[in-house]
């Protein structure tokens, strides 16, 4: 057993779980309080990613690229909210995921009409474009440990905000009874904006964090939202304890799987096989618990009983 | 009532579309045009209609009509695209085609239909094998030729241990068994990933697993949108000073803008290997290569010259037979020639009609301007041919 | 009012039914062999947008996987050709059976779920075959596969012509169309549809609703993959790409924008989605702007689809 190897991958799978993470805690949030499927979410993500990457080019920094970006994307959330989002509380989910498959169509298009179908770069500062030395043997790139800091700051800050303030106790309150809580006087349209706009900073956060590594890029969006919906499912819709949980939960699987299925593979195929299956079934891994999960806990590890 | 004109007028509106055309040679190009990848569709159709200017938009003596069609990154789309060049459009020639995937669905549907297929860059291995036809020109190469030359420059670099790191599809197969039939040393890990609109663009894992692997050296092909991507993170994850990276069409004009926006100076100098250069030294190349930069503004890619090397293809066919397109044998026997100015220089086809060429290798340099691009450095194959050819038996 | 609107719905199923039953020659007329493609995908489509209407528009099942079932259906026909088995009854039998046999098996976990876990692990299994098809490297994996030959049938019936391909397809969704029509009818199609309403109501009533729910369910899928095996014999190709989730939410759109809950609204649904698709993809690279803010004001504005719009009442407010 290679012990650095190890170490190395346990921290990759971290960084996906933390990205994860800050596209699933918005999710869960939106639906647990609003109770509406957006698929759109991951347009958020695109957007945020394409918004830094032209900032980040316009004043020369990556720094204030994100600064800027993170209010246009909160801008552009509350635009969706108040176009479309807002005209589906009262509809059912078959709605939601129509409307918001349409609201893809739409972010994907949009973006090339915009940007052309070219990835967007953004240039990384020195201090954050090195690698950092644990041991010896362990050195990892700065910018992926910068990621794992960002989220867990933030998950704490989600944390707090939820346990902690007015604002939380309304949207713990709205997540658990909605009705209760119109009729305690708060402005339920207000609370709903509100949540949408800190989901779409989260995804947008979560676009910017990544579009470093992998370039902003259309339909970027389009498979992580997927695996960020396995991630609230699996944790219970509508708990950011749950979505914390299964995000870490999925990154390391996700990535333990890319990393050692093939080799478990060869013991029982051919090499050349092995190497082309491996990717696909360890792919496939997230979805298999999803389901082993949802067949032993329909509601998920932390759903709420009787959704 | 409403919707039953509606519908009528729709069914109208497209059964109107294809008018009986007037003596031209029809052109239906599909390449990609949407999604991440839509940029190498873009350089192509770019290249292609400075080809037509060149040639004053005639073939024959006919009027050239030029029909693009975008396969959204899709094998399904593109065989669908291909129907509807067949059967509606009634096109002359079908050509395009980036990728291996997209070429083999689509395929069956164009040789069925009794037209010429030019493929302007997939060159899958049953199509230069079993599976050759006769109708089935490539103006680019097979997919094997390509990682073969980079095999040879491994071997001449001491490279012993060799990573490899590939898209899983088609082209991805190809190139990694074009590398590992040349490479003499020891291929000490292997990493297929998830290609298609929905690729893998994060490889942490498979970089972790390179550096761990002992290789001396990471040879990759990651082509399009995946490129940038890639570089960037073998850079982050420091490995630039230790293990060298050779690639193969994964760093070209388009990567290499983005490359350098983003301040990546560790892939000047770096190496690659490729049948062309924009800087290669003939006449035809250094029109199309001035004319596109002055067009676009950017330096072509490979995908543009054998864009533009499709359409000259194509018009030595037409010309040959002025342009009656109805005699089938003579354009073939005059494509089979390869009896046109090409952006490479002169090459021959083979059995397969795939074709028998040079291959070179080349470094990222900056140029006068300071703009990077891929320059020639030495010839690494020469004449080369593939190895299915003799498989085909046309 | 009602009587007049119930005229202008069966008009257009007629009118309709009879275009689809003239397309060949019609074809012939304007020489454009290309829409007897278009036509073909339709009718295929169509089949399978009915089957999923059967669990998402009567039993109110949202699969967000039912795309699976067009690619089983596809593969079951391109790998028996891949080894030279070319019986067409062998192929269509493969190709229901697993379905079914599929369809059981993810019921069984699916059906316990409610809402969106319900959505979210349909769309889970389908992903699981997606990513099986793209492992298996003897059959193509990711690239897919090219099906050279089509189903055998019998002299009279050669897949191979055009023409002849069309109405065994038109056949079948003649065939579907009845089918369902007769199951939704049934008492069995009672208790899916006030399963649908109140399946509290429905158990206390002494329905073993899961049971009937199930049944409906691999019913709905064995359907789809039927269609699938057209689907593979038509494409001449089949690649995991036709499963993915994005292929699931068109199934659903073209359900929702015919009509959800009406017998002949998928067809119309699939024909208006595969024209607008047609008609704006030929009329600018950017049309699928067009089509996801059509698909946002069909939500929004058009309650119960083009069904309803012909029969001139909301089909929410009627159903609910």
């Amino acid at each position: 057993m290679d012990w650095t190897l190890l170490t190395v991958q346990l921290l990759n799978g971290l960084q996906l779980g933390i990205l994860l993470f800050l596209l699933a805690s918005g999710l869960t949030l939106i639906f647990g309080i609003m109770d509406v499927v957006n698929l759109a979410h991951g347009s958020l993500y695109m957007a945020g990613a394409f918004l830094c990457a032209t900032f980040t080019q316009w004043f020369d920094s990556f720094l204030l690229g994100l600064l800027a970006a993170l209010p246009a994307v909160a801008i552009i959330g509350l635009l969706v909210e108040l176009i479309v989002i807002r005209r589906l509380y009262q509809r059912d989910h078959l709605d939601h995921v129509l409307a918001t498959f349409g609201l893809i169509l739409a972010f994907d298009t949009l973006t090339q009409m915009i940007w052309g179908p070219d990835g967007q770069v953004i240039p990384l500062p020195a201090w954050l474009d090195g690698q950092v030395t644990l041991t010896a043997d362990i050195v990892l790139p700065t910018y992926r440990l910068a990621i794992i800091t960002t989220g867990l700051l933030v998950g704490v800050g989600l944390f707090v905000l939820v346990t902690q303030t007015r604002l939380g106790m309304r949207i713990r309150a709205g997540a658990t009874n909605r009705t209760m809580i119109s009729a305690l006087g708060i402005n339920i349209g207000m609370l709903f904006s509100i949540v949408f706009g800190i989901g779409a900073v989260l995804a947008g956060l979560a676009g910017m964090m990544i579009a470093p590594i992998t370039e902003a890029s259309i339909g970027m969006g389009n498979q992580i939202i997927i695996v960020a919906f396995v991630v609230i499912v699996i944790g219970g819709i509508g708990s950011i304890k749950g979505a914390f949980i299964a995000a870490i939960l999925v990154g390391l699987i996700d990535t333990m799987g890319r990393s050692y299925l093939d080799v478990l593979f060869k013991l029982f195929m051919s090499a050349q096989n092995a190497e082309t299956s491996a990717p696909a079934i360890s792919a496939m891994l997230i979805y298999i618990l999803m389901a082993v999960i949802l067949a032993v806990r329909p509601t998920g590890l932390f759903g709420p009983r009787g959704r | 009532m409403k919707l039953r004109i509606v519908l009528l007028s729709v069914v109208a509106a497209l059964t109107a579309l294809p008018a009986v055309a007037a003596e031209t040679v029809k052109i239906g190009f599909v390449t990609t045009l949407t999604t991440p990848a839509g940029a190498l569709g873009r350089d192509q159709i770019d290249a292609a209609n400075i080809a037509l200017d060149h040639i004053g938009h005639k073939m024959g003596g006919k009027d050239v009509e030029f029909i693009v069609e975008d396969d959204g990154f899709k094998p399904e789309i593109g065989k669908q695209k291909t129907d509807k060049l067949v059967k509606q459009d009634d096109v002359d020639f079908i050509a395009g085609f980036l990728w291996s995937h997209v070429l083999l669905a689509s395929k069956k549907s164009a040789l069925d239909g009794g037209k010429f297929l030019i493929s302007a860059n997939a060159g899958p291995s049953p199509l230069a094998g079993k599976a050759c036809h006769k109708n089935f020109f490539s103006s680019s190469w097979q997919n094997d030729q390509n990682p073969m030359a980079t095999g040879e420059v491994l071997n001449s670099k001491g490279v012993k241990k060799l990573y490899i790191m590939s898209p899983n599809y088609a082209a991805g197969k190809n190139m990694v068994s074009g590398v590992e039939r040349t490479f003499k040393g020891e291929v000490v890990g292997k990493d297929m990933t998830k290609w298609g609109k929905d690729m893998q663009l994060d490889f942490s894992a498979e970089l972790a697993k390179a550096k761990a692997s002992g290789a001396d050296a990471i040879f990759v092909f990651y082509p399009g949108p995946a490129g940038p991507a890639f570089i960037k993170q073998y850079e982050q994850a420091g490995l630039r000073g230790t293990i060298p990276l050779y690639t193969v069409f994964t760093v070209d004009a388009l990567s290499l803008a983005r490359l350098q926006k983003a301040g990546l100076g560790g892939v000047l100098g770096s190496w690659n290997t490729m049948f062309w250069a924009p800087d290669l030294d003939n006449a035809t190349n250094k029109r199309f290569v001035a004319d596109f930069k002055a067009k676009t503004g950017r330096y072509p890619t490979h995908y543009a010259a054998q864009a533009y090397d499709a359409i000259m293809l194509i018009k030595s066919g037409v010309d040959a037979v002025d342009g009656n397109t109805d005699d089938q044998d003579g354009i073939r026997a005059a494509l089979s020639k390869a009896d046109f100015p090409s952006v490479r220089g002169k090459y021959r086809y083979g059995p397969n009609h795939f074709p028998i060429q040079n291959f070179y290798l080349r470094t990222v340099k900056a140029d006068a301007n300071g703009d990077w691009f891929v320059s020639y450095v030495s010839t690494v194959l020469t004449d080369h041919q593939d190895t299915y050819y003799d498989q085909c038996h046309l | 009012m009602s009587l007049s609107t119930l005229t202008l719905r069966g008009f257009v199923t007629v009118l309709m039914l009879a275009v689809l039953a003239l397309v060949p020659p019609l074809v012939d007329l304007t020489g454009n062999a290309f829409l007897i493609d278009l036509a073909t995908r339709c009718v295929i489509l169509a089949i399978a947008a009915v089957s999923l209407n059967l669990i998402l528009g009567y039993g109110r099942m949202i699969s967000f996987g039912h795309a699976a079932y067009l690619g089983i259906g596809a593969y079951a026909v391109g790998i028996p050709v891949y080894y030279e088995i070319y019986n067409g009854y062998l192929h269509i039998l493969v190709a229901m059976a697993v379905s079914a046999v599929f369809a059981f098996a993810t019921g069984l976990v699916c059906l316990r779920t409610r809402g969106v876990n319900f959505i979210m692990i349909t769309m889970a299994f389908a992903q699981m075959v997606f990513f099986t098809f793209v492992s298996m490297e003897e059959y193509g994996g990711d690239d897919g596969l090219v099906i050279e030959v089509r189903s055998e049938f019998s002299r009279f019936i050669n897949l191979e012509d055009a023409t002849t391909l069309y109405y065994v397809c038109f056949a079948s969704l003649l065939v579907v169309l009845y089918l369902v029509k007769r199951i939704v009818s049934s008492r069995f199609g009672m208790v899916i549809r006030g399963a649908r309403g109140n399946e509290l109501r429905m158990q206390s009533l002494g329905f073993d609703t899961f049971r009937y729910k199930l049944i409906c369910y691999v019913i709905a899928g064995t359907i789809c993959g039927f269609a699938g095996a057209l689907l593979g014999n038509f494409t001449n190709f089949i690649s995991p790409e036709m499963m993915d989730w994005t292929r699931s939410g068109e199934l659903i759109f073209m359900v929702v924008l015919g009509g959800a809950g009406s017998l002949f609204g998928p067809v119309l649904g699939v024909s208006v989605f595969l024209l607008l698709e047609e008609f704006l993809s030929g009329l600018w690279l950017y049309w699928q702007l067009v089509f996801g803010i059509f698909l946002i004001l069909v939500v929004l504005f058009a309650n119960g689809g083009i069904d309803s719009w012909l029969s001139g009442r909301s089909k929410r407010s009627h159903d609910s």
